[in-house]
Protein backbone atom coordinates (compact mmCIF):
# COMPACT_ATOMS: atom_id res chain seq x y z
CA UNK A 1 0.00 0.00 0.00
CA UNK A 2 1.64 2.92 -1.08
CA UNK A 3 -0.35 6.40 -0.05
CA UNK A 4 -0.05 10.59 -0.76
CA UNK A 5 1.02 13.00 1.80
CA UNK A 6 -2.14 13.55 2.61
CA UNK A 7 -3.60 10.16 3.20
CA UNK A 8 0.36 9.66 5.27
CA UNK A 9 -1.17 12.40 7.37
CA UNK A 10 -4.07 10.68 7.86
CA UNK A 11 -2.45 7.72 8.60
CA UNK A 12 0.29 9.03 11.10
CA UNK A 13 -2.86 10.16 13.13
CA UNK A 14 -4.49 6.95 13.28
CA UNK A 15 -0.89 5.32 14.35
CA UNK A 16 -1.30 7.69 17.07
CA UNK A 17 -4.40 6.73 18.47
CA UNK A 18 -3.58 3.10 18.23
CA UNK A 19 0.05 4.23 20.10
CA UNK A 20 -1.85 5.71 22.95
CA UNK A 21 -4.42 3.62 23.43
CA UNK A 22 -2.22 0.59 23.16
CA UNK A 23 -0.34 1.94 26.43
CA UNK A 24 -3.32 3.08 28.20
CA UNK A 25 -4.64 0.04 27.81
CA UNK A 26 -1.84 -2.39 29.79
CA UNK A 27 -0.66 0.54 31.42
CA UNK A 28 2.87 0.47 29.81
CA UNK A 29 4.93 1.16 27.21
CA UNK A 30 6.87 3.71 25.79
CA UNK A 31 4.44 6.63 24.13
CA UNK A 32 7.23 9.68 24.25
CA UNK A 33 9.52 8.03 21.16
CA UNK A 34 6.88 5.99 19.06
CA UNK A 35 4.45 9.37 19.03
CA UNK A 36 7.47 11.54 17.83
CA UNK A 37 8.45 9.06 15.41
CA UNK A 38 5.01 8.02 13.86
CA UNK A 39 5.82 10.12 10.94
CA UNK A 40 9.12 8.79 9.76
CA UNK A 41 7.59 5.30 10.47
CA UNK A 42 4.45 5.82 8.45
CA UNK A 43 6.47 7.29 5.96
CA UNK A 44 8.66 4.38 5.72
CA UNK A 45 5.84 1.39 5.38
CA UNK A 46 3.18 3.51 3.22
CA UNK A 47 5.98 5.38 0.61
CA UNK A 48 9.61 5.00 0.92
CA UNK A 49 9.65 1.16 1.31
CA UNK A 50 9.22 -1.58 -1.41
CA UNK A 51 7.95 -4.78 1.32
CA UNK A 52 5.77 -7.22 0.94
CA UNK A 53 2.98 -8.22 4.21
CA UNK A 54 3.22 -11.71 3.71
CA UNK A 55 6.49 -11.47 5.02
CA UNK A 56 9.12 -13.82 4.31
CA UNK A 57 11.97 -13.68 7.20
CA UNK A 58 14.83 -13.39 4.74
CA UNK A 59 13.87 -10.36 2.67
CA UNK A 60 15.26 -11.07 -0.16
CA UNK A 61 14.09 -8.68 -3.27
CA UNK A 62 12.60 -6.48 -0.29
CA UNK A 63 13.63 -3.38 1.78
CA UNK A 64 13.85 -4.08 4.70
CA UNK A 65 13.81 -2.21 8.11
CA UNK A 66 15.56 -2.63 11.97
CA UNK A 67 14.34 -1.19 14.83
CA UNK A 68 17.05 -0.46 17.10
CA UNK A 69 15.41 1.39 20.31
CA UNK A 70 12.97 -1.56 20.56
CA UNK A 71 10.99 0.30 23.63
CA UNK A 72 9.32 2.45 20.35
CA UNK A 73 7.65 -0.79 19.83
CA UNK A 74 4.15 0.75 20.10
CA UNK A 75 4.35 2.74 17.01
CA UNK A 76 6.25 -0.42 14.88
CA UNK A 77 3.53 -2.59 16.09
CA UNK A 78 0.81 -0.06 14.31
CA UNK A 79 2.86 0.46 11.31
CA UNK A 80 3.18 -3.14 10.71
CA UNK A 81 -0.38 -4.16 11.43
CA UNK A 82 -2.10 -1.19 9.55
CA UNK A 83 0.22 -2.69 6.45
CA UNK A 84 -1.10 -5.86 6.58
CA UNK A 85 1.57 -7.91 8.41
CA UNK A 86 -1.20 -9.36 10.59
CA UNK A 87 -4.49 -8.29 11.70
CA UNK A 88 -5.16 -4.78 13.66
CA UNK A 89 -7.33 -6.44 15.90
CA UNK A 90 -4.16 -8.11 17.49
CA UNK A 91 -2.63 -4.84 18.97
CA UNK A 92 -5.21 -5.12 21.73
CA UNK A 93 -2.91 -7.80 22.86
CA UNK A 94 -0.09 -5.14 23.19
CA UNK A 95 2.15 -6.14 26.24
CA UNK A 96 -0.42 -8.81 27.75
CA UNK A 97 0.34 -12.18 28.23
CA UNK A 98 0.69 -14.78 25.85
CA UNK A 99 0.75 -11.65 23.21
CA UNK A 100 3.25 -11.96 20.11
CA UNK A 101 3.41 -8.18 20.79
CA UNK A 102 5.81 -8.22 23.62
CA UNK A 103 6.93 -5.27 25.49
CA UNK A 104 10.12 -4.97 23.15
CA UNK A 105 9.68 -6.27 19.97
CA UNK A 106 10.89 -10.06 18.90
CA UNK A 107 11.05 -13.00 16.81
CA UNK A 108 10.47 -14.67 19.33
CA UNK A 109 6.82 -15.26 18.93
CA UNK A 110 7.24 -14.95 15.20
CA UNK A 111 5.02 -11.97 14.77
CA UNK A 112 5.32 -10.98 10.70
CA UNK A 113 7.23 -8.24 9.94
CA UNK A 114 10.19 -8.36 13.23
CA UNK A 115 13.40 -9.88 11.86
CA UNK A 116 15.68 -9.39 14.71
CA UNK A 117 14.45 -9.07 18.85
CA UNK A 118 15.67 -5.53 20.31
CA UNK A 119 15.44 -3.51 23.70
CA UNK A 120 19.15 -3.93 24.81
CA UNK A 121 19.96 -0.78 22.92
CA UNK A 122 23.09 -0.51 20.87
CA UNK A 123 22.95 -3.81 18.68
CA UNK A 124 20.79 -2.70 15.78
CA UNK A 125 23.02 -1.08 13.71
CA UNK A 126 25.18 -4.00 13.83
CA UNK A 127 22.58 -6.12 12.48
CA UNK A 128 21.33 -3.86 9.74
CA UNK A 129 24.50 -4.17 8.39
CA UNK A 130 25.04 -7.86 8.35
CA UNK A 131 21.90 -7.57 6.75
CA UNK A 132 23.15 -5.13 4.38
CA UNK A 133 25.94 -6.96 3.20
CA UNK A 134 24.36 -10.54 2.89
CA UNK A 135 21.82 -8.22 0.67
CA UNK A 136 25.32 -7.32 -1.47
CA UNK A 137 26.09 -10.95 -1.71
CA UNK A 138 22.92 -12.40 -2.99
CA UNK A 139 22.98 -9.39 -5.58
CA UNK A 140 19.87 -8.20 -4.57
CA UNK A 141 19.99 -4.31 -4.98
CA UNK A 142 17.21 -3.86 -2.13
CA UNK A 143 17.39 -1.42 0.93
CA UNK A 144 18.24 -1.70 4.69
CA UNK A 145 16.77 0.96 6.78
CA UNK A 146 17.18 1.23 10.46
CA UNK A 147 16.20 3.60 13.15
CA UNK A 148 17.92 4.22 16.23
CA UNK A 149 17.69 6.72 19.01
CA UNK A 150 19.73 9.70 20.24
CA UNK A 151 20.47 8.51 23.55
CA UNK A 152 20.99 4.94 22.46
CA UNK A 153 24.68 6.44 20.61
CA UNK A 154 25.87 6.34 23.97
CA UNK A 155 25.69 2.71 23.84
CA UNK A 156 29.33 1.77 22.50
CA UNK A 157 28.60 -1.01 19.97
CA UNK A 158 27.17 1.95 17.79
CA UNK A 159 30.89 3.51 17.11
CA UNK A 160 32.09 0.09 16.44
CA UNK A 161 29.48 -0.29 13.59
CA UNK A 162 29.71 3.47 12.77
CA UNK A 163 33.52 2.92 12.22
CA UNK A 164 32.97 -0.50 10.45
CA UNK A 165 30.19 0.52 7.87
CA UNK A 166 31.87 3.33 5.59
CA UNK A 167 35.45 1.58 5.50
CA UNK A 168 33.34 -1.73 4.34
CA UNK A 169 31.13 0.62 1.73
CA UNK A 170 28.35 -0.53 3.17
CA UNK A 171 26.21 1.97 0.75
CA UNK A 172 22.49 -0.09 0.73
CA UNK A 173 22.35 1.23 4.13
CA UNK A 174 19.91 3.81 5.42
CA UNK A 175 20.41 4.86 9.12
CA UNK A 176 18.52 7.09 10.42
CA UNK A 177 18.56 8.54 14.61
CA UNK A 178 16.04 9.94 16.04
CA UNK A 179 17.62 13.06 17.43
CA UNK A 180 14.59 13.98 20.44
CA UNK A 181 17.08 15.26 22.70
CA UNK A 182 15.57 13.07 25.48
CA UNK A 183 16.24 9.86 27.20
CA UNK A 184 14.99 8.44 30.36
CA UNK A 185 16.72 10.52 32.92
CA UNK A 186 16.50 13.68 31.20
CA UNK A 187 17.69 15.55 28.39
CA UNK A 188 20.80 14.17 26.35
CA UNK A 189 22.67 17.27 26.90
CA UNK A 190 22.26 16.67 30.58
CA UNK A 191 22.73 12.99 31.05
CA UNK A 192 25.78 12.48 28.59
CA UNK A 193 26.12 15.06 25.78
CA UNK A 194 26.00 13.83 22.08
CA UNK A 195 27.73 17.24 21.00
CA UNK A 196 27.79 17.36 17.11
CA UNK A 197 26.54 14.31 15.39
CA UNK A 198 27.05 15.19 11.98
CA UNK A 199 30.69 15.92 13.04
CA UNK A 200 30.65 12.57 14.20
CA UNK A 201 29.31 10.45 11.57
CA UNK A 202 30.79 12.66 9.05
CA UNK A 203 34.26 11.81 10.55
CA UNK A 204 33.36 8.14 10.35
CA UNK A 205 32.63 8.49 6.58
CA UNK A 206 29.01 8.66 6.29
CA UNK A 207 27.33 10.54 4.05
CA UNK A 208 25.02 12.76 6.34
CA UNK A 209 21.97 13.95 6.06
CA UNK A 210 19.39 15.87 8.21
CA UNK A 211 15.53 15.80 8.12
CA UNK A 212 12.51 17.25 10.25
CA UNK A 213 11.05 13.77 11.58
CA UNK A 214 7.74 15.45 12.25
CA UNK A 215 7.06 16.99 8.74
CA UNK A 216 5.64 14.16 7.03
CA UNK A 217 6.56 16.23 3.40
CA UNK A 218 10.10 16.60 4.63
CA UNK A 219 10.64 13.02 5.89
CA UNK A 220 9.57 12.06 2.58
CA UNK A 221 11.87 14.04 0.92
CA UNK A 222 14.14 13.10 2.75
CA UNK A 223 13.70 9.44 2.65
CA UNK A 224 13.70 9.81 -0.96
CA UNK A 225 16.96 11.82 -1.32
CA UNK A 226 18.61 9.24 1.28
CA UNK A 227 17.96 6.69 -1.51
CA UNK A 228 19.32 7.98 -4.09
CA UNK A 229 22.89 8.38 -2.48
CA UNK A 230 22.84 4.70 -1.86
CA UNK A 231 25.39 2.88 -3.79
CA UNK A 232 27.89 5.41 -3.99
CA UNK A 233 30.20 4.06 -1.62
CA UNK A 234 29.18 5.07 1.69
CA UNK A 235 26.68 4.46 4.24
CA UNK A 236 23.55 6.95 4.59
CA UNK A 237 22.92 8.76 8.08
CA UNK A 238 19.61 10.98 8.48
CA UNK A 239 19.48 13.09 11.77
CA UNK A 240 16.27 12.99 12.29
CA UNK A 241 15.23 16.16 14.40
CA UNK A 242 11.52 14.93 16.15
CA UNK A 243 9.81 16.13 18.77
CA UNK A 244 9.09 13.63 21.90
CA UNK A 245 5.39 12.90 22.04
CA UNK A 246 4.75 14.59 18.99
CA UNK A 247 0.68 15.23 17.86
CA UNK A 248 -0.81 14.87 21.97
CA UNK A 249 0.30 18.78 23.11
CA UNK A 250 0.81 17.61 26.78
CA UNK A 251 3.21 14.85 26.40
CA UNK A 252 5.37 17.34 23.65
CA UNK A 253 8.78 17.77 24.02
CA UNK A 254 9.41 16.05 27.48
CA UNK A 255 10.99 13.04 28.61
CA UNK A 256 8.61 12.75 31.63
CA UNK A 257 6.69 10.43 28.83
CA UNK A 258 9.27 8.22 27.68
CA UNK A 259 7.61 5.09 29.48
CA UNK A 260 4.72 6.70 31.06
CA UNK A 261 1.19 5.59 30.19
CA UNK A 262 -1.92 8.10 30.76
CA UNK A 263 -4.84 7.98 32.80
CA UNK A 264 -7.67 7.50 31.70
CA UNK A 265 -8.75 11.54 31.54
CA UNK A 266 -5.19 11.82 29.48
CA UNK A 267 -6.34 9.14 27.00
CA UNK A 268 -9.80 11.16 26.34
CA UNK A 269 -7.57 14.20 26.09
CA UNK A 270 -5.02 12.48 23.66
CA UNK A 271 -7.79 10.86 21.18
CA UNK A 272 -9.76 14.50 21.04
CA UNK A 273 -6.43 15.71 19.44
CA UNK A 274 -6.13 12.77 16.85
CA UNK A 275 -8.16 12.30 14.17
CA UNK A 276 -9.59 8.39 13.69
CA UNK A 277 -8.99 8.80 9.86
CA UNK A 278 -8.73 5.02 9.09
CA UNK A 279 -11.14 3.39 12.35
CA UNK A 280 -9.59 2.00 15.51
CA UNK A 281 -8.68 -1.20 16.44
CA UNK B 1 41.74 -50.85 28.43
CA UNK B 2 41.33 -50.13 24.71
CA UNK B 3 44.38 -48.94 23.14
CA UNK B 4 44.94 -45.45 22.32
CA UNK B 5 47.82 -43.96 20.18
CA UNK B 6 48.31 -41.46 17.93
CA UNK B 7 51.15 -40.64 15.62
CA UNK B 8 50.63 -37.29 15.80
CA UNK B 9 49.56 -33.66 17.24
CA UNK B 10 48.11 -30.84 16.60
CA UNK B 11 45.74 -28.45 18.05
CA UNK B 12 42.33 -28.46 18.08
CA UNK B 13 41.96 -24.63 16.31
CA UNK B 14 43.90 -26.47 13.09
CA UNK B 15 40.82 -28.58 12.98
CA UNK B 16 38.08 -25.52 13.04
CA UNK B 17 40.59 -24.31 10.26
CA UNK B 18 40.51 -27.57 7.92
CA UNK B 19 36.75 -28.13 8.94
CA UNK B 20 35.67 -24.02 7.49
CA UNK B 21 37.55 -24.54 4.53
CA UNK B 22 35.56 -28.12 3.82
CA UNK B 23 32.36 -27.00 4.88
CA UNK B 24 32.72 -23.45 2.80
CA UNK B 25 33.75 -25.39 -0.30
CA UNK B 26 30.35 -27.50 0.50
CA UNK B 27 28.40 -24.28 0.98
CA UNK B 28 27.91 -21.54 -0.33
CA UNK B 29 26.11 -19.60 2.08
CA UNK B 30 28.66 -20.65 4.86
CA UNK B 31 30.44 -16.63 5.74
CA UNK B 32 33.05 -16.40 8.15
CA UNK B 33 34.40 -13.19 10.56
CA UNK B 34 37.40 -12.84 12.80
CA UNK B 35 37.85 -10.08 15.06
CA UNK B 36 41.85 -9.60 14.18
CA UNK B 37 43.00 -13.07 15.30
CA UNK B 38 42.90 -15.11 11.40
CA UNK B 39 46.18 -16.01 12.20
CA UNK B 40 44.92 -17.65 15.73
CA UNK B 41 41.85 -19.20 14.45
CA UNK B 42 43.70 -20.70 11.04
CA UNK B 43 41.36 -19.23 9.05
CA UNK B 44 43.87 -18.18 6.38
CA UNK B 45 42.74 -20.65 3.96
CA UNK B 46 39.41 -20.00 4.26
CA UNK B 47 40.11 -16.61 3.29
CA UNK B 48 42.42 -17.34 0.06
CA UNK B 49 39.75 -19.46 -1.62
CA UNK B 50 37.00 -17.19 -0.39
CA UNK B 51 37.83 -13.52 0.41
CA UNK B 52 34.31 -12.33 -0.64
CA UNK B 53 33.04 -14.68 2.15
CA UNK B 54 34.96 -13.54 4.38
CA UNK B 55 34.37 -10.29 6.85
CA UNK B 56 37.43 -8.36 8.87
CA UNK B 57 35.54 -6.38 11.53
CA UNK B 58 38.39 -5.41 13.61
CA UNK B 59 38.77 -5.26 17.51
CA UNK B 60 35.19 -5.18 17.65
CA UNK B 61 33.08 -8.36 18.82
CA UNK B 62 30.10 -6.95 19.61
CA UNK B 63 29.87 -6.01 16.41
CA UNK B 64 30.98 -9.05 14.75
CA UNK B 65 27.88 -10.72 16.58
CA UNK B 66 25.61 -8.08 15.31
CA UNK B 67 26.50 -8.50 11.85
CA UNK B 68 26.71 -12.11 11.92
CA UNK B 69 23.10 -12.16 13.23
CA UNK B 70 22.15 -10.06 10.23
CA UNK B 71 24.07 -11.73 7.64
CA UNK B 72 21.37 -14.91 8.57
CA UNK B 73 18.38 -12.34 7.39
CA UNK B 74 19.61 -13.23 4.02
CA UNK B 75 20.01 -16.89 4.47
CA UNK B 76 23.87 -16.88 5.24
CA UNK B 77 25.60 -19.43 7.52
CA UNK B 78 27.96 -17.06 9.58
CA UNK B 79 30.88 -18.57 11.40
CA UNK B 80 32.14 -15.83 14.12
CA UNK B 81 36.03 -16.61 15.11
CA UNK B 82 37.78 -15.14 18.05
CA UNK B 83 38.99 -16.52 21.53
CA UNK B 84 36.91 -17.91 23.33
CA UNK B 85 37.09 -15.09 26.19
CA UNK B 86 35.86 -11.91 23.59
CA UNK B 87 33.29 -15.05 21.83
CA UNK B 88 31.45 -15.09 24.87
CA UNK B 89 31.77 -12.97 28.24
CA UNK B 90 32.75 -9.72 25.96
CA UNK B 91 29.17 -9.87 23.72
CA UNK B 92 27.19 -11.75 26.23
CA UNK B 93 24.01 -9.74 25.67
CA UNK B 94 24.54 -9.78 22.13
CA UNK B 95 24.72 -13.31 21.72
CA UNK B 96 21.73 -13.43 24.10
CA UNK B 97 19.20 -10.74 22.62
CA UNK B 98 20.36 -10.91 18.63
CA UNK B 99 21.28 -14.26 18.43
CA UNK B 100 20.00 -17.00 20.82
CA UNK B 101 16.57 -14.67 21.77
CA UNK B 102 16.15 -14.20 18.15
CA UNK B 103 17.25 -17.44 17.13
CA UNK B 104 19.41 -16.75 14.40
CA UNK B 105 21.69 -19.51 12.77
CA UNK B 106 24.76 -18.42 14.18
CA UNK B 107 28.03 -20.06 14.59
CA UNK B 108 30.27 -18.92 17.37
CA UNK B 109 33.81 -20.43 17.48
CA UNK B 110 36.31 -19.66 20.15
CA UNK B 111 39.44 -20.33 20.36
CA UNK B 112 42.01 -20.23 23.12
CA UNK B 113 39.39 -21.51 25.64
CA UNK B 114 40.41 -22.72 29.07
CA UNK B 115 43.77 -22.70 30.94
CA UNK B 116 45.68 -24.29 27.74
CA UNK B 117 46.17 -20.91 26.28
CA UNK B 118 48.79 -20.40 28.41
CA UNK B 119 51.23 -17.58 29.21
CA UNK B 120 48.84 -15.06 28.04
CA UNK B 121 47.58 -15.73 31.63
CA UNK B 122 44.09 -15.30 33.29
CA UNK B 123 42.79 -12.00 31.05
CA UNK B 124 42.11 -14.35 28.08
CA UNK B 125 41.69 -17.59 30.37
CA UNK B 126 37.75 -17.79 30.04
CA UNK B 127 36.77 -20.89 32.71
CA UNK B 128 33.35 -19.62 32.36
CA UNK B 129 32.13 -20.03 29.07
CA UNK B 130 30.14 -22.90 28.88
CA UNK B 131 28.20 -21.99 31.17
CA UNK B 132 27.29 -18.67 29.77
CA UNK B 133 26.52 -20.40 26.51
CA UNK B 134 24.66 -23.50 28.26
CA UNK B 135 22.33 -21.33 30.19
CA UNK B 136 20.84 -19.30 26.66
CA UNK B 137 17.57 -21.22 25.59
CA UNK B 138 18.45 -22.66 22.47
CA UNK B 139 22.23 -22.75 22.37
CA UNK B 140 23.54 -25.87 21.51
CA UNK B 141 27.11 -25.74 23.32
CA UNK B 142 29.98 -27.89 21.80
CA UNK B 143 33.31 -28.67 22.57
CA UNK B 144 35.10 -31.73 20.78
CA UNK B 145 38.42 -32.74 22.12
CA UNK B 146 41.04 -33.27 19.27
CA UNK B 147 41.76 -31.99 15.63
CA UNK B 148 39.73 -34.95 13.63
CA UNK B 149 36.67 -34.69 15.96
CA UNK B 150 36.66 -30.30 15.97
CA UNK B 151 36.82 -30.50 12.01
CA UNK B 152 34.16 -32.95 12.05
CA UNK B 153 31.97 -30.77 14.48
CA UNK B 154 32.95 -27.83 12.33
CA UNK B 155 31.31 -29.33 9.51
CA UNK B 156 28.77 -30.73 11.02
CA UNK B 157 27.26 -27.64 12.39
CA UNK B 158 27.05 -26.23 9.40
CA UNK B 159 23.97 -28.25 8.66
CA UNK B 160 22.70 -27.86 11.52
CA UNK B 161 20.06 -24.97 12.15
CA UNK B 162 20.21 -22.65 15.03
CA UNK B 163 22.59 -20.88 17.02
CA UNK B 164 25.71 -22.97 18.29
CA UNK B 165 28.95 -22.05 20.68
CA UNK B 166 32.00 -24.34 19.32
CA UNK B 167 34.76 -24.25 21.59
CA UNK B 168 38.29 -25.14 21.03
CA UNK B 169 41.56 -24.51 21.78
CA UNK B 170 45.60 -23.54 21.40
CA UNK B 171 47.66 -26.43 22.39
CA UNK B 172 49.08 -29.21 20.36
CA UNK B 173 47.28 -32.32 20.97
CA UNK B 174 47.29 -36.06 20.56
CA UNK B 175 45.12 -37.26 17.28
CA UNK B 176 42.92 -40.45 18.78
CA UNK B 177 39.91 -39.94 16.73
CA UNK B 178 39.48 -41.37 13.23
CA UNK B 179 39.44 -38.76 10.52
CA UNK B 180 36.32 -39.77 8.60
CA UNK B 181 34.23 -39.66 11.66
CA UNK B 182 30.62 -38.81 11.24
CA UNK B 183 29.96 -36.03 14.12
CA UNK B 184 26.56 -36.26 15.87
CA UNK B 185 25.66 -33.27 17.85
CA UNK B 186 24.28 -34.39 21.34
CA UNK B 187 25.58 -37.97 21.04
CA UNK B 188 28.32 -39.00 23.61
CA UNK B 189 31.20 -41.30 22.05
CA UNK B 190 32.07 -44.07 23.74
CA UNK B 191 36.23 -43.97 24.59
CA UNK B 192 36.10 -47.18 26.53
CA UNK B 193 33.80 -49.51 28.16
CA UNK B 194 34.16 -50.43 31.58
CA UNK B 195 32.55 -51.57 34.45
CA UNK B 196 33.95 -49.73 37.98
CA UNK B 197 33.34 -46.01 37.47
CA UNK B 198 32.03 -43.62 34.95
CA UNK B 199 34.26 -41.18 33.35
CA UNK B 200 32.69 -38.58 31.37
CA UNK B 201 35.03 -36.06 29.86
CA UNK B 202 35.04 -32.70 27.70
CA UNK B 203 37.38 -31.25 25.25
CA UNK B 204 41.33 -31.59 26.04
CA UNK B 205 40.20 -33.31 29.03
CA UNK B 206 39.43 -36.90 26.81
CA UNK B 207 42.63 -37.61 26.09
CA UNK B 208 44.24 -37.22 30.02
CA UNK B 209 41.00 -39.42 30.81
CA UNK B 210 42.51 -41.76 28.73
CA UNK B 211 45.81 -41.71 30.29
CA UNK B 212 44.20 -41.97 33.50
CA UNK B 213 42.49 -45.19 32.44
CA UNK B 214 45.29 -46.73 31.76
CA UNK B 215 47.17 -46.38 34.92
CA UNK B 216 43.48 -47.11 36.76
CA UNK B 217 43.44 -50.41 34.27
CA UNK B 218 47.34 -51.25 35.81
CA UNK B 219 45.81 -51.15 39.38
CA UNK B 220 42.93 -53.33 38.28
CA UNK B 221 40.08 -50.61 37.96
CA UNK B 222 38.60 -50.90 34.86
CA UNK B 223 36.93 -47.25 33.57
CA UNK B 224 34.38 -46.76 31.02
CA UNK B 225 35.46 -43.68 29.52
CA UNK B 226 32.96 -41.26 27.49
CA UNK B 227 33.51 -38.31 25.38
CA UNK B 228 30.84 -35.99 26.01
CA UNK B 229 31.45 -33.49 22.85
CA UNK B 230 27.90 -32.35 23.05
CA UNK B 231 27.50 -30.31 26.29
CA UNK B 232 24.46 -29.12 25.40
CA UNK B 233 21.83 -31.08 24.65
CA UNK B 234 23.85 -33.35 27.25
CA UNK B 235 23.39 -37.35 25.71
CA UNK B 236 21.38 -38.28 28.97
CA UNK B 237 20.30 -41.85 27.83
CA UNK B 238 24.32 -42.32 27.42
CA UNK B 239 25.28 -40.37 30.83
CA UNK B 240 22.22 -42.72 32.63
CA UNK B 241 22.76 -45.74 31.06
CA UNK B 242 26.51 -45.70 32.04
CA UNK B 243 26.08 -44.27 35.56
CA UNK B 244 23.67 -47.10 36.47
CA UNK B 245 26.39 -49.69 35.13
CA UNK B 246 29.02 -48.87 36.98
CA UNK B 247 27.35 -46.82 39.99
CA UNK B 248 29.56 -44.59 40.49
CA UNK B 249 30.88 -40.88 38.54
CA UNK B 250 33.40 -38.62 37.34
CA UNK B 251 33.55 -35.49 35.58
CA UNK B 252 36.35 -33.77 33.67
CA UNK B 253 36.94 -30.41 32.17
CA UNK B 254 38.97 -27.35 31.92
CA UNK B 255 36.58 -25.53 32.92
CA UNK B 256 35.09 -23.67 36.45
CA UNK B 257 33.62 -26.95 38.11
CA UNK B 258 30.58 -24.37 38.65
CA UNK B 259 28.59 -24.12 35.06
CA UNK B 260 30.56 -26.50 33.28
CA UNK B 261 29.58 -30.43 32.25
CA UNK B 262 30.21 -31.65 35.58
CA UNK B 263 27.42 -29.78 36.71
CA UNK B 264 25.05 -30.21 34.04
CA UNK B 265 25.80 -34.27 34.46
CA UNK B 266 25.10 -33.62 38.43
CA UNK B 267 22.05 -31.87 37.75
CA UNK B 268 20.85 -35.22 35.75
CA UNK B 269 21.83 -37.75 37.72
CA UNK B 270 20.34 -36.13 41.05
CA UNK B 271 16.90 -35.96 39.50
CA UNK B 272 17.03 -39.34 37.85
CA UNK B 273 19.34 -41.40 39.97
CA UNK B 274 21.25 -40.23 42.53
CA UNK B 275 24.89 -41.05 42.23
CA UNK B 276 28.39 -40.43 44.04
CA UNK B 277 30.21 -37.81 42.04
CA UNK B 278 33.09 -35.85 41.71
CA UNK B 279 34.24 -32.83 39.72
CA UNK B 280 37.49 -32.75 38.01
CA UNK B 281 37.45 -28.95 37.23
CA UNK B 282 39.01 -25.77 38.03
CA UNK B 283 37.62 -25.14 41.52
CA UNK B 284 36.54 -21.40 41.17
CA UNK B 285 39.37 -19.38 40.54
CA UNK B 286 41.25 -17.30 37.98
CA UNK B 287 43.97 -18.73 36.30
CA UNK B 288 47.46 -17.29 35.63
CA UNK B 289 50.52 -17.37 33.10
CA UNK B 290 52.28 -20.47 32.55
CA UNK B 291 53.05 -23.37 30.03
CA UNK B 292 49.71 -25.13 29.30
CA UNK B 293 51.33 -28.48 31.10
CA UNK B 294 52.30 -26.39 34.53
CA UNK B 295 48.64 -25.04 34.31
CA UNK B 296 47.00 -28.08 34.30
CA UNK B 297 48.95 -29.59 36.94
CA UNK B 298 48.71 -26.94 39.15
CA UNK B 299 45.01 -26.57 38.69
CA UNK B 300 44.17 -29.92 39.17
CA UNK B 301 43.23 -31.40 35.49
CA UNK B 302 45.44 -34.16 34.59
CA UNK B 303 45.64 -37.71 34.14
CA UNK B 304 47.03 -37.82 38.09
CA UNK B 305 43.92 -36.13 39.20
CA UNK B 306 40.87 -38.14 37.48
CA UNK B 307 43.04 -41.50 39.04
CA UNK B 308 42.43 -39.57 42.31
CA UNK B 309 38.81 -38.36 41.62
CA UNK B 310 38.14 -42.06 40.46
CA UNK B 311 39.66 -43.86 43.82
CA UNK B 312 37.34 -41.07 45.97
CA UNK B 313 34.35 -41.90 44.17
CA UNK B 314 34.74 -45.64 44.21
CA UNK B 315 34.80 -45.75 48.17
CA UNK B 316 31.47 -43.47 48.57
CA UNK B 317 29.42 -46.48 46.37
Amino acid sequence: MTLEISDLKRMASQVRRDIVRMVYECQSGHPGGSLGCTDYMVALYFKIMKHDPSFNMDGVGEDIFFLSNGHISPVFYSVLARSGYFDKSELKTFRKLNSRLQGHPTTHEHLPGIRIASGSLGQGMSVAIGAALAKKMNKDHSLVFSLHGDGELQEGQNWEAAMFAPFNKVDNLISTVDVNGQQIDGPTDKVLGLLDLHAKFSAFGWDVMHADGNDMEGIVAALEEAKTRTGKGKPVMILMKTEMGKGVDFMEGSHKWHGVAPNEQQLAEALSQLEESYGDY
Amino acid sequence: MKKYTYTEKKDTRSGFGAGLLEVGRKNDKVVALCADLVGSLKMADFIKEFPDRFIQVGIAEANMIGIAAGLTIGGKIPFTGTFANFSTGRVYDQIRQSVAYSNKNVKICASHAGLTLGEDGATHQILEDIGLMKMLPGMTVINPCDYNQTKAATIAIADYEGPVYLRFGRPVMPIFTPADQKFEIGKAWMVNEGADVSIFATGHLVWEAILAGEKLAEEGIDAEIINIHTIKPLDEEAVLKSAKKTGCVVSCEEHNRYGGLGESIAQLLSTNMPTPMEFVAVNDTFGESGTPAELMKKYGLDSSNIVEAVKKVMKRK
